[in-house]
């Protein structure tokens, strides 16, 4: 869907997952920048009804780019760096208070 | 509409003239609800949503009887809603809860409560103890003594009760025209002449529920409005799973799942900004009370103008120069909407008020001489 003007980030280069599977990205680029070059789109579920949801406004408003980030839930992709060993996963529905 | 124009031209917008544009509407007169734009100072856009009757009008037994029934109908007010627009306003009858923080506080609510009996109204109402109020929200925190709780309070999305008086009115063959600024009403020899851009809007009987703005075109009807802002800040956390289904004192979660923390009371002008520190204190009681809220993100904070009369009760009047010309202010569109819809509404279409709101008019501020 989305292709890098830059050459592919190389593998071995700094990698975080997504879903258990290892995404390499250059430094600099933002969380949902990384998923979006890696061919990843849904990055979360509506809780309003389960619809798959992917980054829109990458500018930290729509908030349709939320994951969960080594843990924590409801994170926005598009505002986050991302870094080397992430752990990242899909956000699930509405976040759950501890 | 008729050749001479409206049967009701309604100035203003907001809850308060939305709800009477659709109660009279409903009753069968043709109306226009004239809406200025985002220039205008909006408290129907930055209120918190309660429908609040615990300690309201204590002292005032008129305001308080209003807003009982006001609370007693506003079940009515959801469902004919909900039917006539199929919209979901998020109306949570839930009860409320007004937090204390000591023996002291739980006391105070205790008097607001003998007093609100003493004038009359049976107004149900009990109070919890830390102990009894955990079984009810197990997450309180440390410094919460107890709390009152009545089960007639509840809360609703603000913007989507707004939307759906509007759609209502409209569904109902009623007029809604939004970025109509106006600037000056005449009277007429049998109605009201209302100046917009888009030029004259002609009705036999007006209305002026222009929030703030009403201060300046009431005295061309012989009306009187002396309201003044208030400014309240209010904080928004993300959204998160529905876990506090009740309306309370100083925070609430929307249908949605964010939760609002409010509000301040401020006096300064017509500034509508933000303060942090300000945001900080609404962030801080909320913890106070509960403390799991400490890892929800804050999404936005946001400053709103409440329309304050002199002593805080709303204003009902027909002007004696203008019969027909109508004005409305308070500072609870939200409790009110619903006997601004069925009461009011109806009342103004046919040429006069409730004898409910016989109290509110603007004369109670002039000065009597002995």
């Amino acid at each position: 869907m989305f292709r890098r003007i830059e050459p592919s980030a190389p593998e071995g280069g700094p990698a975080l997952t997504f879903e258990g599977r290892e995404i390499v990205f250059y430094p600099g680029d933002s969380l949902a920048a990384a998923l979006l070059a890696a061919g990843i789109g849904a990055l979360r579920q509506s809780p309003v009804d389960a619809s798959p949801r992917a980054p829109y406004c990458m500018m930290g408003v729509c908030f349709e780019c939320l994951v969960e980030i080594d843990g924590r839930q409801n994170q926005q992709a598009c505002l986050t760096p991302a870094h080397d060993g992430m752990v990242v996963r899909r956000q699930i529905g509405a976040r759950q208070l501890p | 509409m008729t050749g001479s124009g409206y049967d009701l031209v309604v100035v203003g917008g907001g809850l308060i003239g939305a709800a009477i544009a659709w109660g009279a509407s409903r009753a069968g007169a043709s109306v226009a609800l004239l809406d200025e734009g985002d220039v205008a100072h909006r408290a129907s856009r930055g209120n918190f949503g309660l429908i609040w009757l615990q300690g309201k009008g204590v002292g005032k037994p008129a305001y308080m009887h209003w807003s009982l029934r006001a609370g007693r109908l506003w079940k009515n007010l959801a469902e004919e809603l909900g039917a006539a627009t199929g919209l979901d306003i998020g109306w949570r009858p839930a009860g409320g809860l007004h937090f204390c923080f000591s023996e002291a506080e739980l006391e105070k609510r205790r008097d607001i409560l003998a007093r609100t009996h003493a004038d009359g109204g049976e107004i149900s109402m009990q109070f919890l103890d830390r102990t009894a109020l955990r079984d009810l929200v197990p997450g309180i925190g440390p410094d919460v003594a107890g709390a009152s709780f009545s089960p007639e309070d509840s809360h609703v999305s603000p913007l989507y009760l707004l939307r759906a008086l509007q759609r209502a009115l409209q569904d109902g063959g009623g007029s809604y025209r939004p970025g109509t600024t106006v600037t000056d009403i005449r009277p007429e020899a049998s109605g009201f002449a209302v100046a917009t851009p888009a030029g004259p809007v002609r009705g036999r009987r007006i209305v002026l529920a222009a929030g703030l703005g009403s201060a300046r075109l009431a005295p061309q009807l012989g009306l009187s409005m002396p309201v003044e802002p208030e400014r309240g800040q209010i904080v928004v956390t993300e959204r998160v799973r529905p876990c506090f289904p009740y309306a309370a004192n100083c925070l609430r979660q929307t249908a949605e799942g964010s939760f609002l923390f409010g509000s301040s009371h401020e006096e300064v002008g017509f500034d509508e900004g933000t303060q942090v520190a300000t945001a900080a204190d609404l962030c801080a009681t909320a913890l106070r009370v509960l403390p799991g809220l400490d890892s929800a993100g804050v999404v936005r904070f946001w400053g709103s103008l409440r329309v304050m009369t002199p002593d805080g009760l709303p204003i009902y009047e027909e002007s004696s120069r203008y019969p027909g010309a109508f004005a409305a202010t308070c500072h609870s569109g939200v409790t009110l909407a619903s006997v601004h819809a069925f009461d009011i509404g109806p009342a103004v279409a046919a040429g006069t008020l409730p004898a409910a709101v016989a109290s509110f008019g603007s004369g109670r501020f002039d000065v009597q001489a002995d």
